[in-house]
């Protein structure tokens, strides 16, 4: 009897009548599909190769894990201790156990162990005659100077500020990131040569723009706070404070006390700064109103945490309505009680339960509801496009408004983001710069950099560690509340010891180390299949995604990941292989009698301004 | 082999069993025979029979000879009770223990050499008497350990690995428990756990003596051209004659067949055994049938697999020896060693 009678054949025979479009084979060669399987890599919005700087810190090589971060993210020491870490509720391990790797604080750990790093900066380029200017010295603007002063490039930058670093310097409290981290990276960048022009405010553009600059880069940031127009808001006006401006007047040392009671308004990230600085400048009766409920809030979830940890109180679904006050002084603040109702569509909606109002007597009031961007110094006569909201019109992925050298990018950009939008913004902003001032079109972006490389060093060796850790994650250590509350000054998280940041590291999960499949060599022997722990790997008739989803050994409901899809076997069924919760840990390949699968790393690297990124490289 | 641990992280969404087991539970030490070996999907499919049946990992012997297959039962239930005997010798152990403590589930692992061969006499009689067991033979028709020399249930005409053509006739182990008195005859292929795990299921459930052949290509030493126990060969020439669903009590009855497609037996247990039949006019129940149609396809080159033999009345030795109910290691001293006074009493029965 021949092939066509079989049992195997038989069902694909009742297969093909039986579902809908088979799924093609996985196109590996598309750099996107393992960046994505790189889940921390994938949601950083610099892309920074995380498993990589994570081995190297359990290798306890800090100096090397910097220097990839430093390359990726330019402020690994500040962002280690600030950054809004999206890669952590993406990262793998959040979803094989509770928590993620604590990816943002190892980066910490490579920053605070590193050596001298001065001989790996780069090495700048005699100048190439090329003028360009940066309006703002944040984190968006330093980026653009960091890829662009070493190619060549005459980067002049201009703030307001007496020091370089903005929002960076001027927001965020030192009791989260000690002035010396910002001097030390920001440093470097200054370091490469850029013109500094501090307390320079640009108050236009088109003299900007007269003065010859081949490329603009307005990274100015949201500077605005939004204010709350409520009766008794001029009355009280010496008692509230716009929460933006008054972190920026306590970071430069012009305020240093506050009223015993405080009230912060607002539920962002600002709102948690406000009312930790105030614990820290003699509030001792601080809390936080909120409009929204607890859960809607706005602030990272560790931030809420690290306020309530300082008893402050965190109150919900009350709506200000009054600023009361006595004799031109502050009394404090009514509210009206609201409670959550969704309509047909789910959609939320805040309406008074009828309850009395409520009132809290304060000292003093900090307002920090929003923030906004403003461009009063961009005239509006010089063939810029604005949207209907009178903001510029620029390209997301190019960063490029309608006049093609001005560029924007951080807050100024899209509105207030975080540190790492902006230093991502700053990275294709200087892509772009570089490839127009070469007579380059812009919207051609450089493809990653895409390194290979097989992990087999023997039978069961391989050059990374696969054995799967399965420790929980470490908490920080932090100062101890009575002395941390007396400081201002003095940083709360004390960081991973070398010991921690090991044991950390090795939670990582090495999802750059790819499972890669060769259906030519596979025999179908089910030893891959038998051993996954996590019943990744399935043997099956082909069939639409969402049929052969339900159909795994382990069902795929998670769609944002992808099934890896070989074709070409025997019986011809396909390797249908859930990315979803892989662990990484290549036991497929050392069961597989053939080689069939192996384990590889792919280190993506994005492709920064330089010869690289141009066609003509 | 494999240097680290299996991971302990699972799946989220790995179902657990009437004890709250997970088939992850069901394991046990990470198999060293070597990587794409047969018998290791021959303990994954045991693993989920298991899980599936909820069994209680501590109420499953697992006995084995010697041989790679034979190593297999410490890569599996790791929580069950476990005696690795001596070559060919699992069989009579086996019985033993059985006759002493009739509570346990009985699973012999075995080889082709090691029941073929070594061990033919010790695998004829412990079917002949009907210890109520489950006795698998992970058949990679070579001597796997040894490093591949043909076994005896090695087909005349195959091939050895450098090319040398086996002369001798292949011993059917299936054929001789038709013969011997197997009360539930499987053949099966470790590359086909769909058909396995009921098939495993089936005969844990089974009262009496149940057998099943699994072919299991040795990677190693017999899975090239030539060989009739390669992956290649055996999909190419299964000839599947029913496929078998076990349902248990609770489990209620939610497919619908065509009359006559299907044929459910209620075993002993309770447990339903439900065929769906692949060949129309294929009688599991009738043995000599059976015999006979073995024989037919044998000669055709075919390898026939599925439920091929099923007696649901069966009884075991222990019925037929009217032995007592009671696992030896529960009576008291006084029911073990009656004393002198009985002793007299069964001597002056037989003068
Ligand atoms: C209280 C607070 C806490 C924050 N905490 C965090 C955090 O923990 N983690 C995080 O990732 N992000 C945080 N952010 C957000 C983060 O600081 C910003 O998203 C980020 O700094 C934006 O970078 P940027 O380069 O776009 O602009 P900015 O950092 O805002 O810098 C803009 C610079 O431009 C200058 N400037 C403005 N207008 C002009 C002009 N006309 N001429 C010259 N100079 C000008 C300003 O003086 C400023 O120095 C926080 C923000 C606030 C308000
Ligand atoms: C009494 C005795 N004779 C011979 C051997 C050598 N020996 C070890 S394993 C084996 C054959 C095993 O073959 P099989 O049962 O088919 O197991 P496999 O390794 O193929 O799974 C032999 C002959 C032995 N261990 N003991
Ligand atoms: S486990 Fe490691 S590589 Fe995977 S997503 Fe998390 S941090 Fe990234
Ligand atoms: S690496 Fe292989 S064995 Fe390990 S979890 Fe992933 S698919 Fe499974
Ligand atoms: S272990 Fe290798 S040969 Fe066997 S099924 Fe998996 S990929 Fe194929
Ligand atoms: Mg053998």
């Amino acid at each position: 009897m021949g092939p066509g009678q079989g049992i195997c054949w038989t069902i694909r025979i009742e297969n093909a009548l039986l579902w809908g479009a088979p799924l093609k084979a996985t196109d590996i060669s598309n750099p996107d599909y393992f960046h994505k399987v790189v889940d921390c890599q994938w949601a950083c919005p610099a892309h920074t190769p995380v498993p990589e700087y994570i081995r190297l810190i359990a290798e306890r090589r800090y100096t090397d894990a910097y220097m990839i971060n430093w390359q990726s993210n330019v402020f690994p020491g500040i962002l280690g201790r600030t950054c809004d870490r999206p890669c952590e509720p993406a990262c793998r391990r959040g979803r094989v156990e509770d928590e993620p790797v604590a990816i943002c604080r190892l980066k910490r750990v490579a920053a605070d162990n590193k050596t001298d790093i001065s001989a790996r900066l780069p090495k700048v380029a005699p100048r190439n005659g090329r003028k360009v200017a940066c309006v703002g010295a944040g984190p968006a603007s330093l980026t653009v100077a960091r890829d662009l002063a070493p190619l060549g490039y005459e980067i002049h930058i201009y703030d307001g500020d007496k020091k370089a670093g903005g929002m960076i310097r001027s927001q965020i409290p030192r009791f989260r990131l000690p002035e010396s981290v910002i001097d030390e990276e920001v440093g470097y960048i200054t370091g490469l040569g850029p013109i500094m022009h501090l307390q320079q405010p640009i108050d236009s553009l088109k003299s900007l723009l007269a003065e010859g600059y081949d490329a603009i880069f307005v990274g100015t940031g949201a500077p605005r706070g939004r204010d709350l127009d409520l009766p008794g808001r001029k009355e009280a006006a010496a008692n509230i404070h716009i929460g933006i401006d008054w972190l920026a007047n306590v970071s430069f040392e012009h305020v240093k006390k506050i009223g015993r009671r405080v009230i912060v308004l607002g539920g962002g990230n600002t709102a948690m700064d406000c009312c930790r600085t105030s614990r820290r400048l003699g509030g001792d009766d601080v809390k936080v109103i909120v409009r929204s409920g607890f859960e809607e809030m706005k602030a990272s979830p560790w931030e809420k945490e690290d306020a309530m940890g300082e008893d402050i109180p965190i109150l919900n679904y009350l709506v200000p309505k009054e600023f009361t006050h006595r004799e031109g002084k502050l009394t404090g603040v009514s509210f009206e009680k609201v409670k959550a109702e969704y309509d047909a569509k789910g959609r939320r909606k805040l309406v008074p339960t009828g309850e009395p109002d409520q009132h809290f007597e304060c000292d003093d009031v900090l307002v920090a509801v929003g923030q906004e961007n403003a461009f009063p110094w961009i005239e509006r006569d010089i063939g810029m496009e604005f949207d209907k909201w009178n903001m510029p019109v620029v390209d997301e992925v190019t960063l490029q408004c309608s006049i093609p050298n001005v560029f924007f990018g951080g807050d100024a950009a899209f509105g207030p983001k975080n540190i790492i939008w902006a230093v991502a913004h700053g990275h294709a902003a200087a892509v772009s710069i570089d490839k127009h001032l070469n007579g380059e079109d812009v919207a051609e972006r450089p493809a990653p950099n895409v390194t290979i490389v097989s992990q087999k060093m023997g039978i069961h060796e391989w050059s990374y560690d696969n054995d799967v850790a399965n420790d929980q994650r470490y908490k920080v250590a932090h100062r101890e509340k009575s002395v941390a509350l007396k400081d201002v000054n003095a940083e709360v998280e004390l960081g991973f010891d070398q010991t921690i940041g090991f044991k950390e590291a090795q939670r990582c999960l090495n999802c750059d180390v790819q499972t890669v499949f060769n259906a030519a060599t596979c025999i179908e022997c089910d030893a891959c299949v038998d051993i996954c722990p996590m019943d990744c790997i399935t043997f099956t008739m082909n069939g639409d995604e969402a049929d052969l989803r339900t159909r795994l050994k382990a069902p795929a409901t998670n769609a944002t990941q992808d099934i890896y899809i070989g074709d070409g076997l025997e019986t011809g069924r396909i390797m249908a292989k859930d990315e979803d919760v892989c662990l990484h840990c290549g036991l497929c390949a050392e069961r597989c009698p053939t080689g069939a699968w192996d384990m590889q790393k792919y280190l993506i690297d994005m492709t920064y301004a330089g010869h690289a990124c141009r066609q003509t490289a | 082999m494999t240097y680290i641990l299996k991971p302990k992280l699972h799946h989220p969404s790995l179902p657990t069993n009437a004890l709250g087991l997970t088939r992850r539970d069901y394991e046990g030490k990470v198999s060293t025979l070597c990587a794409g070996c047969g018998h290791d999907s021959i303990s994954s499919a045991i693993i989920s029979a298991s899980f599936e049946l909820a069994l209680q990992p501590h109420r499953l012997a697992k006995m084995s000879g010697i041989g790679c297959s034979s190593k297999t039962p410490d890569y599996f239930l790791g929580q069950g009770h476990g005696f690795n005997s001596v070559h060919g010798r699992m069989p009579s152990v086996l019985t033993g223990a059985n006759l002493a403590n009739r509570d346990l589930i009985y699973l012999g692992v075995s080889g082709d050499g090691d029941s073929a061969s070594i061990g033919l006499g010790q695998f004829a009689h412990s079917i002949r008497r009907g210890v109520n067991m489950t006795y698998i033979v992970e058949n990679n028709g070579v001597y796997g350990l040894t490093k591949g020399q043909f076994s005896a249930t090695s087909d005349k005409g195959s091939k050895s690995k450098k090319g040398v053509v086996n002369s001798e006739s292949g011993i059917d182990l299936v054929a001789l428990a038709l013969q011997l008195g197997a009360t539930y005859v499987a053949r099966s292929f470790s590359g086909d756990k769909e058909q396995l795990v009921p098939l495993i299921k089936g005969a844990l459930s089974h009262h009496g003596p149940a057998f099943i052949d699994v072919i299991s290509p040795c990677v190693a030493f017999n899975n090239h051209a030539g060989s009739t126990k390669s992956f290649d060969y055996v999909r190419e020439h299964n000839e599947a004659v029913n496929r078998l669903d076990v349902i248990l009590g609770r489990a209620p009855i939610t497919a619908t067949y065509a009359p006559g497609e299907v044929r459910e037996v209620t075993q002993h247990d309770g447990s339903v055994l439900r065929l769906r039949k692949l060949h129309a006019d294929y009688d599991p129940t009738d043995r000599i049938a059976a015999a006979n149609y073995l024989q037919e396809h044998h000669a055709k080159g075919e390898v026939v697999t599925g439920l091929l033999y099923l007696d649901p009345d069966a009884t075991d030795l222990h019925d037929r020896l009217g032995t007592t109910a009671t696992p030896l290691n529960a009576l008291g001293t006084d029911q073990l060693t009656p004393g002198s006074a009985a002793l007299a009493k069964i001597n002056a029965g037989l003068r």
